[in-house]
């Protein structure tokens, strides 16, 4: 490397080999097939822990198809990657989304999140399923207009809410907690849900009933139906029961907990010739038409592929095979056998 | 069997599932945009639909796991099912639903 392109590279970038982005089993077991050609990782993830998918929607769900593991769950399936990636020592940025993606004058991509990570890698492997795990957006319209002002999906500061009418919507662990957790802040708070049932811990469920029975907050088996305020300060909202009656009640802030949904997110913009929210690849290496920048897993597609977490292990090997040579353009890679190679026993650490 | 289902256009489509499959899995054979991105697991919400003309009434009521799934779907309605949770055959032959909004 020259030492101009050099000067191109902020100091705060880190320098590997390979960023990923997400951390889902099939990022996961890239690091492995990677670490064994002695390419370093780091990974990027928007939630706040590994195992994309398999731990955010089915931790404890069975999974029959993994090869030779006649049964595993969600989360055990994870577990047994970390366990299985952790001589390569990769480097996690999660609760972080993958926001831009540019090319540097050395030849290297740089990816950067929005947490303000930069890494700098000859090889960038797109490994995020259907893209970024992002709140549910409740279908009222006009709510993008009151979002980071009066509606938030998440509580980063409690005392913004102080003093003030709150509405919370849902029914989940998340809307009974931030309910039991504002109700003594907030001027008045409100918890609304569709049905008189949750799916959050009894004990919030029985704490929240308390303070209704006492008279601190309100609940109403109801859903938010309009928006009222402008320049997207709330001003009031419109409920409406399931016997379809409707009234208006003040707020100055509402909270909808309805977890998570999978959106694309900016890979969209990363210029890589999506289609059907998809990226092409070939199949011998599973390189993007975008030399250095590799897709694997769901979020790929080439002919006859199936969205399968063994396809995405396969997809991942081959892939390893072809960033090695990108990453050490003038260095020949010998193919071994974890069972008889002595060196990659060795990186394992069991030899 | 045959399904009627209403996109959010509100435009029917006549469709066809086998015995034995989901409304879903016939929801996403037929190519309408239902996101079912658990797949099938009850682990996400994002295949609900509401189940129209008395159709609902005709169903096995949803087990305590969907009810509480149907806590994470948007705009829930007294007539709101999952609808991988909904079995093609017999009984269900001819059953309308509507996609819900994302």
């Amino acid at each position: 490397m020259n030492d101009l392109s050099r000067q191109n590279v902020p100091s705060t970038n880190i320098e590997t080999d390979v960023a990923i982005v997400g951390a889902g089993p099939i990022g996961l077991f890239a690091v492995f097939e990677l670490g064994l050609i002695d390419l370093k990782c780091h990974l990027v993830d928007i939630l706040d822990r590994p195992g994309g998918q398999c731990t955010e929607l089915y931790p404890e769900k069975p999974i029959y198809d993994i090869p030779g593991i006649p049964y595993v769950t969600g989360q055990g399936l994870v577990d047994r990657l970390m366990e299985q990636i952790k001589p390569f020592k990769p480097e996690f940025h999660l609760g972080q989304m993958a926001s831009g993606l540019s090319k540097l004058a050395d030849g290297r991509w740089l990816l950067s999140t929005d947490a303000g990570v930069n890494i700098v890698a000859p090889v960038v492997v797109v490994a995020a399923g259907g893209g970024s795990f992002v709140p549910k957006r409740p279908p009222i319209a006009g709510i993008e207009a009151f979002e980071g002002k009066s509606v938030f999906y998440a509580v980063r500061k409690m005392d913004q809410f102080r003093g003030k009418n709150v509405l919370i919507a849902g029914g989940g662990d998340s809307a009974l907690d931030w309910t039991l957790n504002l109700a003594p802040i907030a001027e008045r708070l409100t918890l609304v849900h569709h049905r008189d049932g949750f799916r959050a811990a009894q004990h919030s469920v029985n704490r929240m009933r308390e303070l209704v029975s006492d008279g601190k907050i309100d609940f109403h088996v109801a859903s938010v139906k309009t928006l009222h305020g402008s320049d997207g300060v709330l001003e009031a909202v419109t409920l409406a029961s399931p016997d379809k009656k409707e009234w208006r009640q003040q707020a100055d802030a509402l909270l909808p907990f309805f977890g998570l949904t999978i959106k694309l997110g900016p890979i969209a913009d990363f210029g890589l010739n999506l289609n059907e929210n998809l990226i092409p690849v070939d199949t011998a290496k599973f390189e993007s038409p975008t030399p250095g920048i590799f897709a694997i897993g769901d979020i790929n597609s080439y002919p006859g592929k199936l969205k399968l977490i063994l396809s995405g292990f396969h997809e991942a090997a081959l892939m390893a095979q072809a960033a090695f040579h990108v990453c050490r353009p003038n260095e020949k890679l010998r193919f071994q056998y974890t069972t008889s190679s002595s060196s990659l026993q060795k990186k394992l650490g069991v030899a | 069997m045959k399904i009627t289902a209403r996109d959010r256009e509100g435009v029917e489509h006549a469709i066809e599932g086998n015995d034995g499959w989901t409304v879903m899995e016939a929801l996403r054979d037929a190519g309408l945009p239902i996101t079912a991105e658990c797949g099938g697991a009850c682990a996400c919400a994002t295949c609900h639909v509401y189940v129209e003309d008395g159709w609902y009434d005709k169903l096995m009521p949803p087990s305590p796991e969907e009810t509480d799934m149907l806590d994470m779907a948007l705009a829930v309605q007294p007539n709101s099912r999952l609808s991988c949770q909904i079995p093609v055959n017999a009984t269900t032959d001819g059953i309308k639903v509507t996609l819900a909004p994302e």
